[in-house]
């Protein structure tokens, strides 16, 4: 993983000084309220319903051992003992007070991490995937572009003010994980002929007008990336609407300019930098990627006959194999996701500082001293060997960390909602968890196979529903609580929005609702398809009468 | 202008006998020293101003919908820009201000007037101001603190075009 240098540690620690200047003189009135708030957000810092939520940021999703355990750490002394880890790949605290935001600030530089752009209307945490590096489908590792990329966009003074919120995130695999086609900016990174190269995707987005990313290039130079990311957020910058917050994103602009005249205007500004300073040099990204090699991988064998008996033993652990453990690029090598989706014991996302402080441990005794954040939500060890499965496994049992679920319906990506959100206008966490809990048999789900389902509490989606196959958002009639479901929805290569099903539930009919919807699957699939592969040939019309009209035959 | 700061030789100073006057109504008759929106300075400069033969004695606001670009046949005979943030939160100023400086060459006075606070001068002198009238209700000694900003930069900027790893 990236290694801070002298600049890094003295950018952090001046920032952390900075900061506490702004907290002071908030708290001694000296700023007002609306005068500190676009301070505390370009600091990770909300203003929750019932508390301060400090956002850290982990870029792209890459922690080491320490790390994890000085999040721990803060999680123990300053918050209520847990963390929650966002689809954004980065953790939130949610019980903090002000005071101490600048002492938890300085114990996070000591760690090489810090809370910089974590929110507010600027570019935010640079994002890939979680198996970056360790991916078998993987064409190269993302992560060098990524951190030249967060360097480039830390407290870049022009692109500190934008209309709204700003989230890019990149790709390097066969398979797209990092849901690059619903960012502002997504790159997806390919080589052709040695050459590294670019294919640009602009304008996707979710929340109250979701939009699927439009092409903007599909061919540009590594080199260019700075000058090319600079040329679009300048023409956002200067054209972006600002009287509206609902229509502020990027995706409106490109909507309303269409993706040709957007290109344009591109490529108009491109052609007065891109042959400037801005241009990256080779020194620059081998030195960025330097801190990224792994030292060399020990030669095991693919075969392993221990691990072989432990399959045909125990079929839990198996069954945990099938589904949490994902093929490494080196052979005998494993990436192991940790499910942070036990059902009850835990709403999605979250992880106590115990956790936290054992996962440390197991990465650096199985893995590679080294943790990663998927955008599901989960912890993910890379490389563990494959004859240490076992024992990890029995390790995370424990813990409260293996439950198989990983890709499975129970694998929800939720939003914190109404219990901790102010924006919220409906539950997130008890609506997923009585679907966990109405799923909670393992062979029923391992049936129902790869199935994505997601929760937002509010229009924002940032529970991304529109991209679950199903997706639940939260809405607020009447002064109550109701759920409208979307169907179809899917991020990666192929992504696609979901379609609303029909009128929305009530709370309680939810986990009913998501069965009679597998049934229909189960009833409709042929061979080996998965959910999507099954609504997509069949439609919608299907699930509508399998949900509704038993809605009807019940009252 | 009171509340000016202005960088010079040297540092940042606080300016107590700043002549300029910002007018954004439609008053009449024009002081001599007036900072006029866009059109308005059109309509009021005369024809050898105009052609670009002659200075013009007063200076020009550019508001957040303006296009720095159309200064472009005036640069020469202009001694004063300056850039409106009706909100310290909106940020089409930053943008404008490197476009003045690092694209159209300004090199005269480039001035943020408007909701200008404290913490946003470092990002605003790195974006090519060199002048800042802070929010009249402000104290401008206090928000000289803000100018400093963080040693570290990663990106480049209209003062330093080259980004870090072209420094290292």
């Amino acid at each position: 993983m990236y290694h801070y240098d002298d600049y890094d540690r003295a950018l952090v620690r001046e920032r952390v000084a900075q900061f506490r200047d702004q907290v002071e003189r908030r708290l001694s009135g000296e700023l007002t309220e609306e005068e500190f708030l676009p301070l505390r957000l370009q600091n990770g810092l909300y203003l929750q319903r019932h508390a301060y939520m400090l956002r850290v940021a982990i870029p792209y999703g890459t922690l080491s051992a320490d790390q994890l355990r000085a999040l721990a750490h803060v999680a123990s002394v300053f918050d209520r003992g847990y963390g929650h880890f966002t689809t954004r790949q980065n953790i939130q605290f949610n019980w903090i007070e002000l005071e101490q935001v600048p002492d938890i600030l300085e114990w996070l530089a000591e760690h090489d991490m810090h809370a910089i752009q974590t929110s507010g209307n600027c570019v935010r945490n640079i994002t890939t995937e979680a198996f970056a590096g360790v991916a078998a489908d993987e064409w190269l590792d993302p992560r060098p572009l990524a951190e030249i990329l967060r360097q480039w966009s830390t407290v870049n003074p022009e692109f500190l003010f934008l209309p709204r919120k700003f989230k890019i995130a990149l790709n390097a695999s066969a398979e797209d994980r990092a849901a690059i086609q619903v960012h502002d900016i997504g790159l997806d990174v390919y080589r052709q002929q040695e050459e590294l190269k670019l294919r640009v995707m602009v304008g996707g987005g979710l929340g109250r007008t979701p939009i699927i990313a439009k092409q903007l290039r599909d061919d540009l130079s590594w080199v260019d990336v700075l000058s090319y990311v600079e040329a679009i957020l300048r023409v956002y910058n200067r054209h972006g609407q600002r009287d509206n917050k609902y229509k502020a994103r990027i995706k409106i602009l490109v909507k309303a300019l269409g993706i040709d005249a957007f290109a344009e205007e591109v490529n108009r500004e491109w052609e007065q930098i891109k042959d400037g300073p801005a241009r990256l040099t080779l020194a620059e990204y081998e030195r960025v990627a330097a801190s990224f090699q792994r030292s060399a991988y020990a030669p095991l064998s693919s075969v392993d006959l221990e691990h072989g008996a432990r399959l045909s033993q125990e079929p839990e652990f198996a069954r945990w194999v099938e589904r949490n453990v994902m093929a490494h690029k080196v052979p005998g090598y494993s990436n192991v996701v940790l499910s942070t989706k036990p059902g009850l014991a835990a709403p999605p996302g979250d992880v106590t500082a115990e956790q936290m402080r054992l996962v440390a441990d197991w990465a650096e005794r199985y893995g590679c001293g080294e943790i990663r954040v998927a955008h599901e939500q989960n912890l993910v060890l890379p490389d563990v060997p494959r004859r240490q499965l076992y024992a990890l496994w029995r390790e995370a049992l424990e813990a409260g960390l293996a439950t198989a679920n990983v890709g499975l319906l129970t694998d929800v990506i939720a939003c914190p909602g109404g219990d901790f959100c102010s924006l919220a206008n409906a539950r997130s966490i008890p609506v997923a968890q009585a679907i966990q809990a109405r799923f909670e048999q393992l062979d029923y789900l391992h049936d129902l196979g790869s199935l994505s389902l997601n929760i937002s509490g509010c229009m924002n989606a940032c529970g991304h529903h529109h991209i679950g196959n199903i997706g639940i958002l939260g809405v607020d009639k009447n002064g109550s609580e109701w759920y409208q479901l979307t169907l179809g929805g899917s991020q990666g290569q192929q992504a696609a929005l979901g379609k609303v099903i029909g009128p929305a539930f009530a709370a309680e009919e939810v986990p009913e609702v998501i069965e009679r919807i597998a049934s229909v699957y189960l009833q409709l699939r042929r061979g080996d398809e998965t959910f999507l592969d099954t609504y997509n040939r069949a439609g919608l019309e299907p699930f509508r009468v399998g949900v509704y009209q038993a809605e009807g035959a019940a009252t | 202008m009171i509340n000016l700061i202005r960088l010079l030789e040297g540092g940042a100073r606080i300016i107590e006998d700043d002549p300029w006057q910002l007018l954004c109504d439609d008053k009449t008759p024009v002081p001599s020293k007036a900072i006029l929106p866009l059109q308005r300075w059109k309509h009021s400069q005369s024809e050898a101003v105009l052609q670009g033969h002659e200075t013009s004695s007063q200076g020009v606001l550019l508001q957040p919908d303006d296009e720095p670009e159309a200064l472009l046949d005036w640069l020469p005979v202009l001694t004063l820009i300056a850039i409106d943030f009706p909100s310290f939160r909106d940020g089409r100023g930053y943008s404008q201000a490197y476009l003045l400086r690092s694209r159209l060459g300004w090199q005269g006075e480039l001035r943020a007037v408007g909701d200008v606070l404290r913490d946003q001068l470092a990002h605003m002198r790195q974006c090519g101001f060199d002048s800042f009238a802070v929010r009249e209700d402000k104290s401008a000694a206090d928000a000289l603190k803000g100018l400093q900003g963080l040693s570290v930069f990663y990106g480049r900027s209209a003062i330093e075009p080259r980004p870090l790893f072209r420094r290292r």
